[in-house]
């Protein structure tokens, strides 16, 4: 992957020292809190409800064992001995001191890590494919574009204060794992009827308060034009984005007031002014990037002990049939280890467990990480040989949860639990889900399933995109959970349907219950998901089920 | 006519740790809510707010929060002032672990 040169190591030792006495001068009373607000936000650091917030980046989420190890060391020498992955494939730490931060930040800058623009209104972290460099249908690895700009993008002057946050994200593979539709800019590979490879080019998309699937500008930009494109539709939105009105400051409502057609047209003018500026420059460093990622040498080796073990034990079996994916190498699996455990916090890793996921990434996963927008852990490259191995050692330390893209494989925003912006908790919510149908025992048999929960209408936890999506509402002083249907994140993505009105804290998971055994008695055969079955039959059913009590059934 | 003026505490976290704290009768900050002095004048309580928004080195963002006088003292009236006074839910972390 690709490691700090001595121009990003000297800008962030200097950021650290920088904000180190900020801190202090914050902490002695030169700088009065106003003063020091925009600072600590810029160094990605938060007051939420009962702390501060340290959200920490990790670019595309891809990180090795030293920076995981790392991690695991702050979480136990300056937090509570945990740390929160979250749907932007960062890292928060929820307990911080506010005069431990900037040690914790000279900690991060040991091993090439930061907390920049993790807030503001700037290009936040570049969020990409979770199976990026490892995927069986990938056209390319979509890291070293990331990367790029990460590094076009990091203080770049113009956009540091643009009218609101925004979020790119890219995928190499044409199966999108990025929830690319939902981000300001989306860009997923393709190739063109040459088969060249390059880029679809969304823009426009957000969850929120006013949720919107991205408009693609371009069907196909070529590989090399992807940094001055990118650089075009930033420029139009600095220009057009509503500064005076925060709630319509992101490019999404941009878009939608402009028009799909002008806002193309400005872009693609604006791009053809920037082109020439270029002038190959960023050709030559994503060359030198492209380098840094360079796939490791898979092995080649027999997987007879792989196939007898998952003939042999039912419960490798059963995590083998959830958390592995087709590899790229033939012989190898990518592995997601699930932080969703039933009963724990989605996202929340131990400094244990963090460690462990090093140590396993070294031994069996030539020293590869990836954090999933989903909030779990990737080993992208394991071959399949080691996988028993592999699976004995996660089930010791409590990581061997066999439930990726099941029912308790919940996103879960932090919440009321955590977050100063939140109307309700989620973290409980998904708790309860969780315990719930791990007890009843049907997880299994309901088979692949979204549930994404948000605190708040900021829409963190991505519950506009879940096949069961809940919104946490403060409605008369008591938490409120609003249900949406039919959401996808994927490259068919859709926003989910409200279903009507919402439920109380202790109905609503009773309330997710009714709906999945409304869909285990409508789907026509076990092989129709949920998403499926819902888009055949459409909203009624589950409607009916949320919302008709015995006696209007009885009556029917 | 206005309307009844609900009761208050005064609120905020502390500068150097963040924890959620409140304004005592005798000017201390406490971690109990139970503590705090619940102000039921409505011209008392912006002046408690400005005495607190004024002790700049220990404390930030204080604001004022509905409360009701209970047995032991004042109590929460939101649902999320109650849970400021004990922290999470998923772990026993901030307050209800200083608090033992
Ligand atoms: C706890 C501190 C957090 C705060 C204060 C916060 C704040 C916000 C706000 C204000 C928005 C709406 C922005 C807008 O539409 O202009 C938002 C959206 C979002 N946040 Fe957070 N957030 C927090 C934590 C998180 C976490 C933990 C995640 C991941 C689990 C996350 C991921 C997102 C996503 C995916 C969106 C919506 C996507 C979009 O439209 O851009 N945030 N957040
Ligand atoms: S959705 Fe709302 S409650 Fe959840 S983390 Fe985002 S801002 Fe906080």
């Amino acid at each position: 992957m690709y490691s700090y040169s001595e121009f990003d190591e000297a800008f962030v030792r200097a950021r650290v020292a920088q904000f180190s006495q900020q801190v202090e001068r914050r902490l002695d009373g030169s700088l009065t809190e106003e003063e020091f607000r925009p600072l600590r936000l810029m160094n990605g650091l938060y007051l939420q409800l009962h702390a501060y917030m340290l959200r920490v980046a990790i670019p595309y989420g891809t990180i090795n064992p030293r920076q995981m190890r790392q991690l695991a060391h702050i979480a136990q020498t300056w937090d509570k001995g945990y740390g929160h992955f979250t749907t932007r494939q960062n890292i928060q730490f929820n307990w911080p001191k506010l005069e431990d931060v900037p040690a914790i930040l000279q900690a991060l800058a040991d091993v090439g890590m930061h907390a920049i623009q993790t807030s503001g209104n700037c290009v936040r972290n570049v969020t990409a494919d979770h199976f990026a460099g490892a995927a069986a249908d990938e056209i390319e690895d979509p890291r070293p574009v990331a990367e790029l700009l990460r590094q076009w993008s990091t203080d770049h002057p113009e956009f540091q204060f643009l009218p609101r946050k925004f979020k790119i994200a890219i995928t190499g593979s044409p199966n999108d794992r990025a929830v690319t539709r939902a981000h300001d800019i989306g860009l997923r590979m393709v190739r063109n009827a040459a088969g060249e490879p390059g880029f679809e080019v969304m823009v426009g998309g957000g969850l929120g308060r006013t949720p919107m699937i991205a408009h693609t500008v371009r069907d196909f930009l070529p590989k090399a034009d992807l940094l001055p494109y990118v650089e075009a539709v930033l420029s139009v939105y600095n220009t057009l984005g509503r500064r005076d009105n925060k709630y319509k400051a992101r490019i999404k409502i941009t878009v939608h007031e402009t028009g799909k057609p002008e806002i193309t047209r400005m872009i693609e003018e604006r791009f053809a002014e920037l082109r020439p500026l270029f002038g190959g420059n960023d050709q030559k460093l994503l060359a030198e990037i492209e380098e840094a990622f360079a796939p490791p040498a898979f092995r080649v080796a027999p997987t007879d002990a792989y196939d007898a073990f998952y003939k042999a034990d039912p419960a490798f079996r059963a995590w083998a049939d959830t958390n592995l994916h087709d590899h790229k190498a033939s012989g190898y699996a990518i592995v997601t280890i699930s932080l969703k455990a039933h009963g724990e916090t989605p996202g929340d890793a131990t400094a244990d467990q963090m460690r462990e996921i090093a140590a396993l990434a070294e031994e069996y996963g030539h020293s590869e990480l990836r954090i999933s927008h989903e909030q779990n852990v990737i080993l992208p490259h394991v071959h399949k040989s080691d996988l028993p191995a592999l699976h004995a050692r996660l089930a010791k330390a409590g990581l061997a949860t066999a439930n990726v893209g099941l029912i308790s494989d919940i996103i879960a925003c932090p919440g009321m639990d955590y977050c100063a912006l939140a109307t309700a908790r989620s973290i409980p919510i998904a708790q309860e889900i969780a315990t719930r149908f791990d007890a009843l025992d049907l997880e299994h048999e309901i088979g692949p399933l979204k549930i994404k929960i948000s605190g708040c209408i900021n829409a963190c936890g991505h519950h506009h995109v879940g096949h069961i999506g809940i919104l946490g509402l403060d409605r008369a002083g008591v938490e409120n959970y609003q249900i949406t249907l039919g959401g996808d994140g994927t490259e068919t993505a859709t926003i989910g349907e409200k279903t009507g009105p919402g439920f109380a804290y202790d109905e609503i998971v009773p309330a997710v219950e009714r709906l999945v055994r409304a869909y285990l008695s409508v789907r026509t055969s076990q092989e129709e998901t949920f998403l499926q079955t819902y888009r055949r039959t459409g909203i009624d059913p589950f409607k009916a089920a949320l919302y008709d009590g015995e006696d209007s059934k009885d009556a029917a | 006519m206005s309307r009844r003026f609900i009761p208050k505490v005064v609120t905020a976290n502390r500068l150097r740790e963040g924890d959620v704290v409140y304004l005592t009768a005798d000017d201390r900050w406490s971690l109990l809510h139970h503590e705090a002095e619940l102000i039921e004048d409505e011209a008392q309580a912006n002046l408690r707010l400005l005495f607190a928004a004024a002790q700049k080195l220990y404390v930030v963002g204080a604001y004022l929060a509905d409360a009701k006088a209970g047995p032991n003292g004042p109590e929460p009236v939101h649902f999320r002032e109650a849970f400021r006074t004990r922290g999470p839910s998923n772990y026993a972390h901030g307050k209800q672990a200083d608090l033992v």
